[in-house]
């Protein structure tokens, strides 16, 4: 599906400065290597199962599934691993990665906090050094997230440029990439950037549908009618389809931050209202005006809150091989509560826009019908910001 | 030959960087005009970008200022036309890739060849992804200028047997800003690009001094100075081109 230059239909390549080529080509002929490794594979499987926790369950949420009246539900518990999301997957892999490539230093980019966390956290483990750059905005609606960083030994460093949210942290992180290369890893938190960012995101998350494939085969001996996940740059929902992707009868359905709504500037659903662009790296689509400057987007969801989409997802967008819908900032929180209270799990509020989305379907399904949600991270960071939502004034 | 070639073969060439609309598009047009009096060889013109993730701090700000201050394309586009009635010496547009992208290609560089733009710069446009543009930049001839970085290395040649118009050295790793020290061994750099072109070459990023510029110009063809002029034109809100002017006349005659 990617061609050598990491291509997916028209999307994917390389567009960055000159000063990181040799670094991101250094990069992938180290992937290349190591992905066919052994030796390396048996490291990063036995910190998946013995680190992270892995596999993670694929629970069948029967009171969910009751009271919605139609289509089974499963819960793909990516919530369950060690960190409380499924970004520890991708950051063992890199760290993994970085640390046979010699680099000592790790940088990172974090909306929620979740990639951050689960950085500083391998970076702990493997004895490497951390630096997480996070938008202004998000120090302050994740504040619990950035000592739990520093309590890991990282540094985090508020960014205060653009809108101070996910992709101002991403810029930044790329600007001080090109500042120092020889020693320092980049390790990008989702399916996007430069080739080969968005192959080695991918692969590293893929475990999830590689899972999912495996348990509901065995509970249920047969594939899923539907996949569903949150889509911000897109990570765990690619972790969850790519082994269905060959799948034809499997829906794969992406859950897009509309924020406010789609009609409205305060959205961050970037297949629905964006356009074709080059930004951070690849060709995707971006939230952007008619000059191609890039929108500052809104979601309620630090984690979602960004411009654009991995270009994998913008191929399958193009091939009708994935839909991606908008869910609204209060269909997010409804879902938040609905699913702490009929299952007792409370899940991320990224999470929760693919609770929401199945909440609208799944009703309307046989109930012979099946459908995985990926609950890529679990709720508690997002406790107060949603109390705050509903009125009642407190804070972490 | 090209007029940027032409350029550098008045002695080493000054390039200096401005952003259009910073802080407005009739201040951008008096600090060109002071700065090609003054001994200017060729303007590199940004255009700015909401996110232009290879500039430092003083550029960045610019950028957001001049997006603030409602400077778009077309705006620029204009402003260059006008422009162009006095002045003669090359023009090079630098920009990120999504604003000629999103304007549509052949559009963006169509209208380039008809005002009166020679180049372009874009920085996050590395060899392998040339062909998004330079197709378009032949077919309208419009220089797309290579960039060379330090750590380019074994990539120094290829690039240099492929370039239009100048290739812009970058002297040092990050992004653009004013540098007390450039440490990069410029020489060596140049060494190879000399033994695969006889394009000229100029060094830029984190120069701010005469004796930079002198430093740099006799390693190479010519010195890039962008964030300096910036901040003399953020600090100099009344008179910014009579400073700028005065400014360039320096450089120009360190080198």
């Amino acid at each position: 599906m990617s061609n050598k230059k990491g291509r997916f239909g028209v999307h994917g390549g390389q567009y960055i400065p000159e000063t990181l080529m040799n670094a991101v080509i250094e990069l992938e002929e180290a992937y290349n290597f190591y992905k066919n490794d052994p030796e390396f594979n048996r490291e990063l499987t036995e910190l998946f199962n013995e680190y992270a926790g892995r596999p993670s369950r694929l629970y069948y949420a029967e009171k969910l599934t009751k009271t919605l009246g139609g289509a089974k539900i499963y819960l793909k518990r990516e919530d369950l691993n060690h960190t409380g999301s499924h970004k520890i997957n991708n950051v063992l892999g890199q760290a993994l990665l970085a640390k046979k490539m010699s680099k000592t230093r790790l940088i990172a980019e974090t909306g929620a906090g979740q990639h951050g966390v689960a950085t500083a956290t391998a970076a702990a483990l493997m004895n490497m050094e951390c630096v997480v750059f996070m938008g202004e905005e998000d120090t302050k609606r994740q504040a619990l997230n950035v000592y739990r960083m520093e309590l890991l030994g990282a540094k985090v460093v508020p960014v205060k440029s653009g809108t101070a949210t996910l992709k101002d942290a991403v810029s930044e992180a790329m600007r001080e990439w090109t500042s120092r290369i020889e020693d320092t890893h980049y390790c990008l938190g989702s399916v996007m950037g430069p080739h080969p960012f968005p192959t080695i995101v991918r692969d590293f998350q893929s475990v999830i549908s590689k899972e999912i494939k495996a348990q509901i085969l065995e509970k249920e001996h047969r594939l899923p009618d539907a996949v569903i996940a949150c889509v911000g740059g897109g990570s765990n929902a690619m972790g969850s389809f790519y082994n269905f992707i060959e799948d034809k009868d499997v829906r794969l359905i992406g859950c897009e931050a509309a924020g406010r709504g789609i009609d409205t500037f305060e959205t961050a659903a970037t297949v629905n209202t964006g356009r074709l662009g080059i930004f951070h790296g690849m060709k995707s689509y971006f939230c952007q005006d008619k000059f191609g400057q890039i929108a500052p987007v809104y979601s309620i969801s630090a984690g979602l809150d960004y411009p654009g989409i991995g270009p994998e997802h913008a191929y399958l967008h193009d091939i009708g091989r994935a839909e991606y819908v908008p869910v609204t900032d209060d269909e997010a929180v409804n879902a938040f509560e609905f699913l702490s209270r009929t299952e007792g799990i409370i899940p991320a509020i990224e999470s929760a826009h693919a609770v929401a989305h199945a909440m609208k379907i799944a009703p309307q399904m046989d109930k012979d019908k099946i459908i995985v949600i990926t609950i890529s991270g679990r709720g508690d960071k997002d406790c107060a910001a949603i109390a705050r939502y509903r009125g009642v004034e407190i804070y972490e | 030959m090209s007029n940027i070639r032409k350029a550098f073969e008045n002695g080493k060439a000054f390039i200096p960087f401005i952003t259009c609309g910073y802080p407005d598009l009739e201040t951008t047009g008096k600090v060109v005009r002071a700065a090609v009096e003054n001994g200017a060889d060729i303007i590199e013109l940004g255009i700015p970008f909401s996110d232009p993730t290879a500039e430092g701090p003083v550029i960045q700000k610019a950028n957001i200022r001049a997006l603030e201050g409602g400077v778009t394309t077309d705006k620029i586009f204009d402003f260059v036309r006008e422009l162009r009635r006095d002045v003669k010496i090359p023009l090079v547009f630098m920009t990120y890739a999504n604003v000629v992208f999103s304007y549509g290609t052949e559009k963006f560089i169509k209208t380039c060849s008809e005002i009166g733009i020679d180049g372009i710069i874009i920085p996050e446009l590395p060899f392998e992804e040339k062909d998004e543009f330079e197709p378009t930049c032949d077919k309208y001839g419009v220089d797309l200028i290579s960039l060379i970085a330090p750590t380019s290395d074994k990539r120094i040649a290829t690039i240099a047997k492929n370039s239009k118009g100048f290739i812009y050295v970058v002297s040092s790793l990050g992004v653009t800003g004013t540098r007390s020290e450039i440490t990069t061994d410029i020489g060596s750099i140049v060494k190879v690009i000399r033994e695969n072109t006889d394009i000229p070459c100029a060094v830029g990023f984190g120069i701010s001094t005469p004796a930079q510029a002198q430093k740099m110009a006799s390693l190479s063809d010519g010195a890039i100075v962008g964030s300096a002029i910036i901040k003399i034109i953020e600090k100099n809100p009344e008179n910014s081109a009579k400073a700028v002017g005065e400014y360039v006349k320096s450089m120009k005659n360190a080198l």
